[in-house]
């Protein structure tokens, strides 16, 4: 285990070294920050100081060393256009990105394993279909459509929620649906085929044999078994969500890291940019990580294969 | 890009839903006195200083602080607001006397000491205030007098009072020094109409009336007990916060939103125009090495290619119109009768084979803002061989594109920061700056000649000479005026001003 964990630490840190390589040349090709900074007015003299003083005019790579030397103790530099420490802004702002991230998964969670155990009792049945249907509609549907549509039922129609703000737990409640949605799927059907898998396996069988009741078998012998890589997939998830909050933030008016992400990016604000994105890259390596050691941990052909 | 084509086919479904279902709301505004107003744009600082001039950090600094004079947007006068009356002592001399017994909204009195100090700290260059051109006039200020001032010009600068009026508000000098740009963002502290608290900057800001307001000022009296601002990106969730009754007014609603809107009985919906032009700049000189714009002719069949009265009409509507001249009419020295180009697709295909492409060309254009209309202008350009191949980028890789001559011609719009007089877009696009791709340095030499000329008849004589020979050398082709459609609660009264700045200070309940 010591030296597949050592393995995975390894290839995790390789990746998130390229990743961050990869962002900081995007991002720095992307436009000039010098200009961002000088603004409209600038003359050539000031743009060409600026240039030098941040050392702009230094070769790429002295440029992305000194910026990982400086990202890893936690200094991003400062906001283009807030002109703060990016570091504050990111710290200011994950709560909201976390409070949705954590509502989304959970829901996906309550809501896609009992759907995958309902579908794997009867496979092929009407309500193993209608299970897969619901849960792909969510994934079929576009999170910008599906939002709206919930603001205009719930905010509009029967006006029950708030449609935006982050003020206290009841706007939480359309964006984790929507943002929770989009990932059931994946998390239904592989609860789904789990289950149809254990539940045709021996010890299940040993389990009904000695006499212990249906709803015994099915939530303390087959889920727990079944849900096992579900916990993993769910960690990964959680990562896309934390990620992929962009369009729900903007919809539902929550300014969180997403949002920063996307003003960020249309004010060509770098720092925060390469910051968020070297932030939410280092969430899913890390998240990965951690499935691949939770799998290892309970799948032995894993970690000696 | 994505996402912004995502969101434009969710408008037509949300708003058409958003009508057809929504029943009637409750309007809590006048109610409990509280007008709730919301926009996209995120503005970064509450200091007006320290962000780039966007309207919406103009109105919250209006109701925050005052300037010194106040242009009365219908008569176009200055009228006194800190300052109780101006006198210029020469060209290069303005001495002020101020209003006695302001106070400012932490109880510190306003003197002589807060205009010399506002105004020598934002005009040092070491301070880098985001829009150096609204201050770099000033050599400094000094006190004559506890409520006396003197402001001594590098050069005569005859448009210094509608910079006055626009963009420097008094800070209180104490406190400022104290707290800085950012608990100055924070926690704003002025002598305006209103006064903050629940500031989030970027998010969200309360404004409270403030009962110790001047009296008989131009400005007026504040009648709105409180005013709630709130940063909302999405314009769909702007209308259902609308329609469900917890905002009172949006603006820069779109058309077929705006459309739907005016079909609920208890909003107004207003087209209001503004200072915001169209036009596109050519890379004439050929910086950044050679390129088709550099040939006059070429420039020319652009501008006779493009239908500027049919595209406004048929797509920017409104009381959008077509410009003759790269300003916004009402400005001072924007001359109206200059060389124009008519709409004449034949000539545009003549010239283009007379620089030697009769069988048209392929050529970058550049755009950043107003997608629907550049892409009305491809579709012209292609009519006549003008092959663009659209780069859209964001401002900033705009911005360095152009300055960095990678851009052949480029559809560009500008508000000119709400300042009345044509100085404002010259000086920032034709003196020899990062913006100026023409480089022209006969038009250089009249810009910066008329920067210095009191005498308002002969300054406006070199605007319209420059403003003729941009025309003449198509250096920037003119296109239309814009306009930005209002929404809000019946019960509010609202009028809307060309300079995009929204006076809540003026509106009342009806």
């Amino acid at each position: 285990m010591g030296g597949y964990l050592a393995k995975r630490a390894l290839l995790a840190l390789a990746v998130a070294v390229t990743v961050s390589l990869v962002n900081f040349t995007m991002v720095l090709l992307s436009g000039d920050i010098a200009v961002s900074i000088a603004g409209p007015t600038a003359t050539y003299e000031q743009l060409e100081r600026i240039r030098r003083d941040l050392g702009l005019d230094q070769p790429i790579v002295v440029q992305y060393l000194r910026w990982l030397g400086n990202a890893v103790r936690g200094d991003f530099g400062d906001s283009l256009f807030y002109r703060t420490p990016v570091a504050d802004l990111i710290l200011e702002r994950l709560p909201v990105t976390l409070t949705l991230g954590i509502s989304a998964i959970v829901f996906t969670i309550l809501v896609a394993i009992p759907l995958g155990v309902v579908a794997a009792l009867r496979p092929n049945s009407w309500i193993d279909r209608a299970a897969l249907s619901l849960a792909v509609a969510g994934q079929a549907m576009p999170s910008f459509w599906f939002g709206l549509m919930l603001i205009v039922l719930f905010s509009v129609m029967f006006p029950i929620l708030p449609p935006s703000g982050a003020e206290s737990w009841e706007y939480f409640i359309m964006p984790t649906v929507v943002l929770g949605y989009s990932a059931m799927p994946a998390v239904m059907r592989l609860t789904r085929s789990g289950m149809i898998e254990v539940l045709t396996s021996d010890y299940i069988r040993t389990a009904y044999a000695k006499g212990l009741r249906h709803f015994k078998v099915l939530f303390k012998h087959a889920l727990r078994n079944a849900v096992i890589p579900v916990v993993s997939l769910a960690a990964v998830q959680f990562g896309y969500m934390l990620a992929g909050s962009i369009i729900v933030e903007s919809i539902f008016a929550l300014h969180g890291t997403g949002f920063l992400a996307w003003e960020a990016m249309k004010t060509a604000d770098l720092p925060v940019v390469q910051a968020i994105l070297f932030v939410f890259s280092l969430f899913y390596i890390v998240l990965t990580f951690l499935s691949d050691m939770l799998n290892a941990w309970l799948d032995p052909r894993i970690r000696i294969g | 890009m994505a996402i912004r084509s995502i969101r434009q086919g969710g408008t037509a479904i949300a708003a058409a839903a958003l009508v057809a279902l929504a029943t009637g709301s409750a309007w809590a505004g006048k109610k409990d006195d509280t007008l709730n107003i919301g926009w996209s744009r995120v503005v970064e600082s509450n200091d007006v200083y320290f962000n780039q001039g966007v309207r919406e950090g103009m109105i919250v600094g209006r109701l925050l602080w005052d300037n010194l004079v106040e242009r009365n947007p219908t008569t176009g006068q200055y009228e006194p607001l800190l300052a109780t009356s101006y006198k210029w002592v020469n060209e290069t001399t303005l001495d002020l006397e101020l209003r006695q017994g302001v106070k400012f909204h932490n109880g510190a009195a306003f003197t002589a000491e807060d205009v010399v100090y506002t105004l020598n700290w934002t005009s040092n260059p070491d301070n880098k205030v985001a829009v150096p051109i609204m201050v770099n006039w000033i050599k400094n200020a000094e006190k004559l007098g506890d409520y006396s001032v003197r402001i001594n010009l590098k050069q005569p600068f005859p448009a210094a009072l509608e910079y006055l009026n626009a963009a420097i508000p008094i800070y209180p000098h104490e406190y400022y020094a104290k707290v800085g740009t950012k608990g100055m963002s924070e926690a704003p502290v002025g002598t305006g109409p209103y006064t903050a608290s629940n500031v989030q900057p970027g998010r969200t800001i309360t404004l409270t009336k403030n009962p110790n307001y001047i009296v008989g000022g131009p400005k007026g009296t504040p009648t709105i007990g409180k005013i709630v601002q709130r940063t909302i990106a999405e314009e769909q969730t702007q209308v259902a916060e609308l329609l469900s009754g917890r905002l009172d007014w949006m603006w820069n609603a779109t058309p077929d939103t705006a459309d739907n809107l005016r079909k609920r009985p208890n909003l107004t919906v207003v087209d209001g125009e503004t200072m915001r032009i169209g036009f596109i700049s050519f890379n004439a000189n050929g910086t950044g090495g050679a390129n088709p714009m550099q040939d006059i002719r070429v420039r020319k069949a652009v501008a006779h290619a493009i239908d500027r009265e049919g595209i406004t009409k048929a797509l920017i509507r409104g009381s959008a119109r077509v410009i003759p001249s790269a300003c916004y009419p009402t400005q001072f020295g924007c001359a109206q009768d200059i060389p124009q180009y008519a709409y004449d697709p034949a000539k545009a295909k003549a010239l283009l084979a007379e620089a030697g492409f009769a069988n048209g060309l392929d050529i970058d254009l550049f755009g950043y803002l107003d997608r629907p209309h550049t892409e009305a202008i491809m579709n012209q350009l292609r009519q006549v061989g003008i092959r663009p191949n659209l780069q859209w980028l964001q401002f900033g890789p705009m911005f360095a594109a152009m300055q960095q001559g990678k851009a052949p011609f480029t559809h560009l719009t500008t508000g000119a920061w709400s300042i009345n007089d044509v100085s404002i877009t010259l000086r920032g696009s034709f003196a020899g700056g990062p913006w100026d791709i023409a480089r022209d340095q006969q038009v250089i030499d009249l810009v910066l000649g008329a920067d210095k000329i009191v005498d308002q008849a002969k300054r406006a004589d070199l605007y319209k000479q420059v403003l003729t020979r941009i025309n003449e050398q198509v250096y920037w082709l003119p296109l239309n005026t814009y306009y930005i459609t209002y929404a809000f609660t019946s019960e509010l009264d609202f009028t809307p001003h060309p300079d995009e700045v929204a006076r809540f200070y003026q509106s009342k309940w009806k």
